[in-house]
């Protein structure tokens, strides 16, 4: 049989790899069938019909992305009876969705709108008849649901389910009374990570992250309060992109300027404490393998986990909640500045807690719910204010009136604002286990962790799940117990990834100590509050800019950063004493997942 | 005791009416054992489940979800999807009017007026007293009878709206009336 197919699409011959849809083989011929549903490698179930082409020898039309494309096939998709099919079907969902487009946040980066403009749709045929009742569902400290916006496409049904295999929302009842909702509540009390992937893929406003632009955007005009503005390391490397640069566009220091321009008191790097993370999450690792390795308790638990994702935690929460206490109890880097600038900075400003505002960027929705949850006050009040996510921030610099790309670099504030490279890579899944690995061994053998570019081979990646085992040699005399030691280590993003390999651990298949997840395909560069769209062609861009910056930095590594060393001295004493336990590290709590 | 086929001892009259709250979870759980190694079964799942409670409350749907394993959101999705899965207390009888064409144009539209007026209860809807179940057939393949009515299992033919009191009086309740059902908690 041979390896490729032979077909007429609008009376053009194509050859096409078997397996190859009518989708892709007209795009070969530089023929673009609309599509609306259709999100390769999320999303591929024919739903909308909007790609609909006409078959010779087929009596109906059939939809192109989930058509295979086979030898001898005549394809029509600019035949009268195709377009005319087309427009109907699209106006018709048009009919259904509330076209208050002025107010909505996805005016001019709607597909719906995109799509009305490639078919030439410019009346409504149809007399409004919206069918089922408008609902907004406001439950959830991370997303909000709008049924009214919702096209029914279920690409979001499919990221939850198949993807994330959360499956929050499903579509339920049928007909024009069908919706897409979670089984009997709100978003805010189902079973839902908060992730964000369902908000990254839709293609208009039906779900979208809770808005903090507003309260940000009132406390920066309160004189009384002192607002500071923390980003995460994705930011650098996504938020150009919501301002007409390409992805991949590494832009730090228009970032900087572009918040201290917009009037927050203080711009400092969740970089920061990205280092700070390492100093506590390293030693506690060592602290645990000490115990299980040197005394032989069996009770500690290993593999440890990392807790940076809230995404990630809160799925553990749900389906995994015997593994939390593997969880490090680390707090993310967010909640740690957090908790550190109304402490340490707001004493060193005279300040008290409550006169401080702290903001963050984040290329994440889960970071909203992770900011309210009520361990996180160890300051006195909530640690961290509000969270606005990269496209968020993108908003707020266009209503800014600013020429994002053309800004001039700044530099971040002190004390929290210098970092090392190993922060930076906090954004791409690996990248916590490497920036670990290159402290921890560093400890404990007092050399250099032994790779080129001090990149550990085969860590950093956006798909599967990755294996890596480090065997500590040579070591200091305080991690003799250490010598000859292989420490086995996994590393996956994206949350169908963890399921497969929590099951292979809670049923003992596999054996690590140290194991990174972050909840998004990709890590937080691929975060559910990027800019869209977020294809993995994206993500790589992305992940290799983030690379860029870590390696342009002159120090790589967290315990080398003299601002780290500062706050040891100054305010906490050492790495996991009992102050940084108070206000660095938190708990976890088991959660139904039904 | 290991059933047999599942759907077929579910189907056979389980006197489930007579069982505690906590019995029919057990009955369902024997039931929902065999199937959680054969992905597919849901909707036979759901169809047991209805069987042994009457109808589908939502920690019966949580609770098929639990022991499937399956989300609950995509439950509820099939459940609502079906229209012979209720999702509300169904009554003790069910009344089934036929609106297919010949029964509608023979007069089916008036029966259902006749029946929604005495009964006090739109289609797809249940009486207070807990009685009845009103609910709209398209067709029912027995065209030549037209207009058809459906009480439970019985088929009655050529319905003339001044008849409906009596198919209604065939089912009426028992002198003892029935307390409301209490609502349903999911067993673990």
């Amino acid at each position: 049989m041979s390896d490729t197919v032979k077909l007429t699409i609008d009376h053009m011959d194509v050859e096409v790899p078997r397996g190859t849809t009518v989708l892709e083989a007209a795009r070969e011929l530089g023929l673009r069938i609309p599509t609306l549903c259709h999100l390769e490698g999320v999303h591929q179930q024919g739903v909308c019909r909007v790609c609909v082409v006409e078959l010779e020898g087929r009596p109906n039309l059939l939809a192109s992305c989930v058509l295979e494309a086979a030898n001898g096939m005549r394809v029509r998709t600019n035949s009268m009876r195709v377009l005319r099919a087309r427009n109907t079907v699209f106006e018709l969902m048009l009919s259904d969705h509330h076209k208050d487009c002025l107010g909505c946040d996805r005016n001019t980066d709607c597909e719906l709108q995109e799509l009305a403009m490639h078919l030439g749709v410019d009346a409504e045929r149809f007399a409004e008849d919206l069918a089922a009742p408008r609902m907004l569902d406001i439950s959830s400290q991370s997303l909000v649901r709008d049924s009214g916006k919702c096209i029914l496409c279920r690409r979001c049904v499919s990221v939850c389910e198949q993807v994330q295999t959360v499956g929050t929302i499903g579509v339920q009842e049928r007909g024009s009374a069908s919706s897409v909702a979670p089984a009997f509540v709100g978003l805010g009390d189902a079973v839902c990570v908060n992730c964000g992937q369902c908000a990254a893929v839709c293609p208009v406003n039906a779900i979208f992250e809770r808005d903090h632009v507003h309260p940000v955007e009132e406390a920066i005009i309160d004189p009384a309060k002192h607002v500071v503005v923390q980003t995460a390391p994705a930011i650098r490397a996504a938020i150009g992109e919501t301002q007409g640069m390409p992805a991949g566009s590494l832009v730090t220091g228009q970032l900087v300027t572009a918040l201290k321009m917009m009037g927050f008191d203080a711009v400092f790097d969740t970089n920061w404490s990205a280092d700070l993370t390492i100093l506590e999450e390293g030693m506690e690792l060592l602290a645990r393998l000490k115990r299980a390795v040197a005394d032989g308790d069996s009770s500690v638990a290993l593999p440890m986990m990392t807790s940076c994702s809230p995404g990630w935690v809160k799925f553990l929460e749900h389906f995994y909640p015997d593994l939390t206490d593997n969880l490090s109890t680390a707090k993310s880097p967010q909640q740690m500045l957090g908790t550190v600038i109304k402490t340490y900075y707001a004493q060193n400003l005279g300040l008290q807690p409550e006169d401080i505002v702290v903001v963050s960027v984040m290329p994440c929705t889960a970071k909203k719910f992770e900011a309210s949850r009520p361990e996180m006050t160890d300051s006195g009040v909530r640690d961290v204010d509000y969270v606005v996510t990269t496209r968020e921030l993108g908003r707020m610099i266009r209503k800014n009136g600013l020429d994002f790309a053309n800004l001039p670099a700044g530099e971040f504030d002190d004390p929290l604002g210098r970092s090392s490279g190993a922060a930076d890579i906090f954004a791409n899944s690996g990248g916590v286990m490497e920036a670990a690995l290159r402290t921890v061994h560093e400890v404990v053998t007092g050399r250099e962790l032994p790779f080129a570019n001090l990149h550990v081979t085969d860590l950093m990646d956006i798909e599967g799940v990755r294996e890596v085992a480090v065997t500590f040699e040579d070591v200091t005399e305080d991690y003799s117990w250490l010598e000859g030691v292989t420490a086995k280590l996994a590393v996956t993003s994206g949350l169908g990834n963890a399921r497969e390999l929590m099951d292979r651990v809670s049923s003992g298949q596999a054996e690590y100590h140290f194991i990174e997840v972050m909840g998004c395909p990709g890590g937080c560069i691929g975060g559910g509050g990027q800019p869209r769209p977020t294809t993995d062609a994206v993500r790589r861009q992305r992940f290799a800019a983030i690379c860029a910056e870590d390696e342009g930095k002159p120090l790589r590594k967290s315990h080398e950063n003299p601002l780290i060393d500062r706050i040891y001295a100054d305010f906490l004493g050492e790495p996991n004493s009992h102050k940084a336990h108070e206000l660095l590290h938190t708990h976890y709590v088991a959660r139904d997942a039904y | 005791m290991t059933p047999g086929n599942p759907l077929k001892i579910a189907a056979q009259g389980c006197h489930c009416e007579e069982l505690s709250e906590e019995q029919k979870f057990e009955r369902l759980d024997e039931i929902l054992a065999i199937y959680r190694e054969q992905p597919g079964s849901l909707i036979n799942c759901l169809y047991v489940a209805q069987t042994i409670f009457g109808h589908l409350p939502d920690p019966v749907l949580a609770h098929v979800a639990r022991r499937l394993g399956v989300p609950t959101a995509r439950v509820t999705g099939v459940a609502s999807f079906y229209s012979f899965f209720s999702r509300q207390p169904r009554g003790r009888h069910t009344i089934k009017v036929c609106l297919g064409t010949a029964c509608y144009v023979r007069g089916g539209r008036e029966i259902m007026e006749v029946l929604v007026r005495d009964l006090g209860i739109k289609a797809g809807e249940t009486t207070e007293d807990g009685q009845y179940t009103l609910e709209v057939v398209r067709c029912v393949g027995a065209c030549a009878l037209a207009p058809v009515v459906l009480g439970d299992d019985e088929t009655f033919r050529r319905v003339r709206p001044t008849k409906v009191s009596e198919i209604l009086a065939r089912f009426a309740p028992s002198a003892t009336p029935s307390a409301a059902p209490a609502p349903v908690k999911e067993v673990v």
